[in-house]
């Protein structure tokens, strides 16, 4: 009954060790071949048929492809269509892991953070080598307003430093929060369930509280999941349009 | 509304003046068509112009997730600096408190943009600010 535990990474196979530390195959990555596997059949098994009129599965597969595309192109312009690629896969990857992770018995990758520290850090860094790849010193003017007094400048040009630096740390804590918080929610509900129900008759009859708890929570988990995706993803987007126009 | 309207004064006006100027409002109200099909084709409300980098395209709920880590995220990447100099250059306590002080500056205005008190990119020029 302990609510954590579905969070362990629990090693599968073994490699070997380098440096001290173990190599292995854990559940976790387990999970993440899992959602791979599901996201290359959504999108090149579903589309294979190329049919005029798709199908369901195509249908799918075009809609997802249709929403990143949009979202990217209103918010960094056709320029920042380049950076496509990279958008949809961290939109998908991180859908199709939170989805998985909403069945029993499953490990939710993005739980960890870990996970999600890699996955933000890739935007930041893309983000900052290709803004001084495209723009040199001038994406620096990122950090200094305009119409500003010169005697405060100095301080609010390292406001802004400590803000753009800020961006990966909310970018994978709002992930990773959301992902674990609900988990563990839902496991404490289903576990008063479980407790209450062993107490006989007025038990499972409380039990029944807790029991509509746990369905309601799915709900709001299965919009948390859809959801944190989409804004890992629109804010992929802004912070790329800031490596594209840096203050135009 | 307001696009109703403009396109009728369009139409109004070319009622009066020269034919080459239907086409004109033709294309207005063309423009108002496109502008409301993309409109209708989020949930929010799409923005076609690149470089805008406006937070309305996010739904609200998707704001109201951002809203609750940015000021966290500020504070702590703040005492996480403040943390790191004290250790290097070891004036203990002092680090610390400017870096939280100015990160929780850094957190506050990550929240302004987000809900778009302030403009979200500071090198806008006034009139594209929000």
């Amino acid at each position: 009954m302990d609510p954590i535990h579905q969070f362990q990474i629990q090693n599968l196979l073994t490699f070997g060790h380098i440096g001290g530390y173990e190599i292995a195959f854990t559940n976790s990555a387990l999970f993440m071949l899992i959602a791979l596997a599901v996201i290359a059949a959504l999108t090149i098994g579903a589309t294979s048929s190329r049919a005029l009129v798709p199908g369901r599965m195509q249908s799918v597969a075009e809609m997802s492809y249709e929403f990143v595309a949009d979202t990217l192109r209103s918010s960094a312009g056709s320029e920042g269509m380049k950076f496509f690629p990279l958008v949809f896969s961290l939109f998908m990857f991180i859908l199709v892991v939170n989805m998985i992770g909403l069945i029993p018995y499953t490990f939710t990758v993005t739980s960890h953070i870990i996970i999600t520290v890699s996955l933000a850090l890739v935007v930041f860094l893309t983000v900052v080598v290709y803004g001084l790849y495209k723009h040199g010193l001038h994406f620096l003017k990122l950090f200094v307003p305009s119409g500003i007094p010169i005697y405060i400048l100095p301080l609010v040009t390292f406001i802004e430093v400590l803000s753009f630096l800020s961006r990966p740390v909310s970018h994978s804590v709002r992930l990773f929060a959301n992902m674990l918080a609900g988990h563990i929610t839902l496991k404490v509900f289903g576990g008063f369930v479980v407790m209450l129900g062993s107490l006989g008759f007025l038990g499972s009859l409380g039990a029944i509280l807790p029991l509509g708890m746990t369905v309601a929570l799915t709900a709001l988990e299965l919009l948390v999941a859809v959801l944190q995706a989409y804004v890992f993803a629109i804010l992929t987007c802004i912070y790329i349009n800031d490596a594209i126009h840096p203050g135009h | 509304m307001a696009d109703k309207k403009q396109a009728d004064d369009a139409r109004d006006r070319n009622g009066r003046d020269q034919p080459s100027a239907e086409e004109a409002a033709l294309s207005a109200r063309l423009r108002d068509l496109g502008k409301q099909l993309g409109r209708h084709q989020f949930d929010g409300p799409s923005d076609s112009e690149p470089g805008q980098r406006s937070t309305t395209d996010a739904s609200a709920m998707a704001r109201g997730f951002r809203l609750s880590t940015e000021l966290v995220a500020g504070v702590l990447v703040g005492a996480g600096i403040g943390w790191l100099i004290d250790r290097w250059v070891g004036t203990t306590p002092l680090g610390m408190i400017v870096f939280l002080l100015l990160g929780f500056a850094a957190g506050v205005l990550n929240v302004m943009r987000v809900a778009g008190v302030v403009a979200t990119n500071t090198l806008d020029p006034p009139d594209k600010r929000q």
